[in-house]
């Protein structure tokens, strides 16, 4: 046994780690949920042979201390998400990208995906857009998915998945129309892959893509940030999109009482709409 | 409530899927093999099988065929679950008429999200 196993979490070690994810991405761990901490990072000191989490901070100023710290905000981070998450979400974004292609054939419709874990999302709209037949792999829209986790962008452009998240709302179908085994795993097929740029970045304080976006989904990713963050992230947002570009929240968040830049989208249910004449409370 | 018959030879896989089944909801029957579960599809049709390969007596896919050839026989979901997990395995089970393909080993999440997307959970 090792005594790692058993090794609590001392206040000290607890503000070392809660500090350095803060630092990195924004998050802010609730002290009815310090718990968590050891729980995620239990397995990461298993690895590593370390004896508990005094160690593991002291470790963090060691060296190879930056790598360290990556794999301890990884471990913090939640990246749940799968393909397909709320169907209903991606058929309603497929069918604004059409209707911008349409409107403005001669530009290319520009979405992000910002915090897109392993990118199911932005993979499940690239699959969509194509099953619905009103886009080849060559002309799909300009699309970037980013992460905070260089290790999960990482993951998401590799396009390869196990057995295990192929299953979770991804139609057999599909998976047989765009996946291919890859020994135990499943890769998405290329032309699917080459289409997206994945970047690391950082929705806080990391710079903004340059350009303006027509879509940015950015789901499931604010309900982990204290209030004046999401106020801060959402105002970075609205500068990002063009005036009447959407925003797409997760299913549980909203921008009603956070932003004025953004107001319910009257045609897609759970969108937002950049609105025309915002403005911005944050400096650039 | 909606029933489901399962359909695999082994007892541990037909207990761990009643187990899931059951807590979502599902009213659950079982079958050892094809023949068992044709006999149990005629006296009443489930709204879901989950179905196995492999299986002495009747395998999977000759139960399936046999299935979807009989008058009513077109109305249950049918969730092929099984550890051939080759695409060509997958290609010809949709092509004999199941509705969806769980690969083993599965959990309770894979077995729910399969289950929504036949419409069923
Ligand atoms: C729960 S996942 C959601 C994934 C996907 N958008 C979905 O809805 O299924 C949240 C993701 O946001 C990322 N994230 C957290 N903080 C971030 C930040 N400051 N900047 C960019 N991404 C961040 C996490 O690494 C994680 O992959
Ligand atoms: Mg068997």
């Amino acid at each position: 046994m090792n005594a790692g196993m058993t090794a609590s979490l001392s206040p000290a070690a607890t503000q070392v780690l809660t500090s350095l994810l803060e630092s990195r991405t924004g998050q802010q761990i609730e002290p009815t949920r310090v718990w968590r901490i050891g729980t995620a990072l239990k397995p990461l000191l298993r690895e590593l042979g370390l004896d508990g989490f005094d160690q593991l901070v002291a470790a963090l100023v060691g060296p190879n201390a930056a790598s360290l710290a990556d794999r301890v905000v990884d471990a913090l981070l939640n990246q749940e998400t799968s393909f397909f998450r709320d169907a209903l979400v991606i058929e309603s974004v497929a069918t604004a990208i059409e209707q911008l292609d349409t409107a403005e054939p001669l530009r290319r419709v520009r979405v992000w995906s910002a915090g897109c874990s392993t990118g199911q999302e932005i993979y499940s709209l690239a699959m969509t857009l194509l099953d619905r037949g009103n886009f080849r792999s060559a002309s799909l829209p300009d699309m970037l998915a980013s992460d905070v986790s260089a290790a999960t962008v990482a993951r998401a452009r590799s396009g390869q998945f196990s057995q295990f998240e192929v299953q979770r709302g991804l139609p057999v179908r599909t998976l047989m129309r765009w996946f291919e085994p890859a020994g135990e795993t499943w890769r998405i097929r290329q032309e699917i892959t080459r289409a997206v740029k994945f970047r690391q970045h950082d929705l806080v304080d990391g710079p903004m893509p340059p350009g303006l976006f027509d879509i940015v989904m950015c789901r499931n990713v604010l309900l982990y940030f204290p209030q004046a963050v999401r106020e801060k992230v959402l105002d970075r947002l609205a500068r990002a999109i063009r005036p009447d570009g959407l925003l797409v929240l997760g299913a549980g968040e909203t921008v009603l009482g956070l932003s004025d830049a953004f107001a319910p989208c009257q045609r897609f249910r759970g969108l937002y709409r950049r609105q025309a004449d915002a403005r911005f409370t944050f400096a650039a | 409530m909606k029933t489901c018959l399962v359909v695999d030879d082994s007892k541990v896989i037909r207990k761990v899927a009643r187990h899931i089944l059951e807590t979502l909801d599902f009213d659950v029957r079982e079958a050892g093999d094809g023949q068992e579960a044709l006999e149990a599809c005629s006296q009443d049709s489930p709204d879901v099988i989950l179905l196995d390969w492999n299986m002495p007596v009747m395998s999977g896919m000759d139960f399936l065929r046999a299935l979807r050839q009989t008058e009513g026989g077109g109305a249950p979901k049918v969730v092929f679950c099984t550890t051939e997990n080759g695409l060509g395995h997958i290609r010809a089970a949709i092509d004999a008429g199941a509705d969806e393909y769980v690969m083993k080993p599965f959990d309770r999440e894979t077995l729910e999200s399969k289950l929504q997307i036949v419409g069923m959970a």
